[in-house]
């Protein structure tokens, strides 16, 4: 994380708990899917910079590395998506901003494999009754698959523009 | 179109959105090409086919695992991912750079996932003589090929554990110096039957490498014995140069002349402003590209710049429409 990326400047970007937990977390969901099966005896280095963080940093992380590992064409199962929500104020919130993260509420970040339907990452640093809890995971699935169709059609446009400027 | 940071004017923009609209509208005429992202299913017309690269199956349907095009031979169905690392096919000419010499053998990096290794005994002797390698050899193979040096050579074989084997039997493979490596994206490099070629007119060997690595250097003749130099690329060479000699436009014997590197650095930059487009590189392009700058007069810096870019794309797009006229 870059110093300049939270409200106070953080004096030691690297090191800290937190980005040893996000870095932890981000290798995990990625290697649930990512067919390391076809690449022997290789390393993969994923490295991701914050340049803001404003809430949801881990899931921004988890898209863009998500973007990147496609983009260099390496074999995956399906692509990874990550959104948080929140609930306050007896509602659940969607992509929660730092300040509606610092209020206290849970946070739920939840990271998907869209077509397979499947859960890579789940978290949760609060306390939730489960009925609850349901709702706002729904809700933040709900989220990842927006995300994921988003992904999906930049990728598909890149793709092509790729293509056709290569020509034959 | 990557890593883009040169600033256009209005007239530039809108000159080269027609030009890159005008290569869409042929391509998409010519090849409606499936592109997929991962996850994507495939559809497939027949039965008993060959699931390829690229392709899983998931819930009894075949399933994309890159992002990429399909492309369908006979009953093979693959995809084919753009931007990825080079995937390197036996008879393939590549260009690696020594990163460890071991044992009996030289590790090479070609922008693969794994590096390439290149065998005492896959390398001609400096004599020339064909004979067993023996430990005086293995103790000499840092003055054949040391670390950091760029070295031509053929795929021999992949093997089992996904590794890749080199060899350089031949006159033109081995040692490269006197020039400039250029690192383009494998996707941009074709597999054709000649991937040495000499550029008479301006005295320079263009080797374009399968893995991306393209070699543009000053001719050099028929190699006969391992030419072992101190200076393996041309800065050094000139470095060297200014301190034998004060007027630079004098002509050693061990330094390349002004005119070459020119050339060298204009063939160098028509690689580099193809590849930042996207277009395919082969001979007859960068050549084309080359006579452009030329006929336009342009200082080697100013390819680089944004009119030229324009430019190159606009020429472009004219060539592949003749083309596609001609067929």
């Amino acid at each position: 994380m870059a110093n300049f990326s939270t409200g106070d400047r953080m004096r030691k970007p690297k090191g800290d708990r937190r980005s040893t937990e996000i870095s932890l977390v981000i290798r995990q969901t990625m290697e649930a899917c990512i067919l390391t099966h076809l690449m022997p005896r290789s390393q993969i280095d994923i490295f991701v910079q914050v340049l803001q963080a404003d809430g949801g940093t881990r899931s921004a992380c988890i898209n863009a590395a998500t973007l990147a590992l496609q983009d260099a064409g390496i074999p995956m199962r399906d692509i990874v998506t990550s959104c948080s929500a929140g609930y306050l104020n007896s509602t659940p919130l969607l992509d929660l901003n730092y300040v509606e993260d610092s209020a206290g509420g849970p946070d739920v970040t939840v990271g998907i494999l869209p077509t397979l339907d499947k859960v890579t990452l789940l978290q949760m640093d609060a306390k939730l009754p489960t009925n609850t809890f349901e709702d706002v995971m729904q809700l933040a699935i709900e989220g990842c698959k927006a995300v994921a169709n988003y992904i999906r059609e930049v990728l598909l446009e890149n793709t092509k523009q790729l293509e056709c400027r290569r020509g034959l | 179109m990557r890593n883009l940071q040169l600033s256009f004017n209005q007239t530039q923009k809108v000159r080269l959105e027609k030009a890159l609209e005008r290569l869409e509208s042929l391509s998409s005429k010519s090849n409606p090409n499936s592109c997929v992202t991962v996850g994507d299913t495939i559809p497939v017309y027949e039965d008993g086919i060959l699931k390829g690269h690229g392709t899983s199956d998931q819930k009894g349907e075949l399933a994309a695992t890159v992002c990429g095009v399909v492309e369908r031979i006979n009953k093979l169905i693959y995809v084919r991912a753009l931007r990825a690392r080079y995937k390197p096919e036996t008879g393939d000419i590549v260009i690696g750079r020594v990163i460890e010499v071991v044992p009996k053998r030289w590790k090479l990096e070609i922008n693969f996932t794994q590096d390439a290794i290149l065998m005492l005994s896959s390398m001609n002797l400096p004599d020339g003589i064909q004979r067993r390698r023996t430990a005086v050899d293995e103790l000499n193979m840092r003055s054949i090929f040391t670390e950091n040096d760029l070295v031509c050579a053929e795929v021999r074989s992949s093997q089992g554990d996904g590794s890749l084997q080199l060899q350089a039997r031949n006159q033109k493979y081995g040692k490269l110096e006197r020039g400039q490596l250029l690192t383009v994206d494998p996707y941009l490099v074709k597999r054709r039957k000649q991937h040495f070629h000499h550029l008479e007119e301006y005295g320079i060997d263009l080797i374009i490498g399968c893995n991306g690595y393209i070699w543009i250097g000053e001719h050099v003749e028929a190699r006969d014995k391992m030419v072992v130099d101190q200076g393996s690329n041309s800065e050094q060479l000139i470095a060297e140069c200014d301190k034998n000699s004060m007027d630079l436009d004098e002509q050693d014997g061990t330094c390349t002349p002004r005119e070459a590197r020119q050339n060298i650095c204009r063939i160098a930059n028509a690689i580099r402003v193809l590849s930042r487009l996207g277009f395919n590189i082969t001979v007859e392009v960068i050549l084309e590209t080359v006579n452009l700058s030329n006929s336009l007069n342009l200082d080697i810096h100013d390819m680089l710049g944004s009119e030229f870019y324009v430019l190159v794309a606009e020429s472009e797009a004219e060539r592949r429409s003749l083309s596609k006229r001609k067929r």
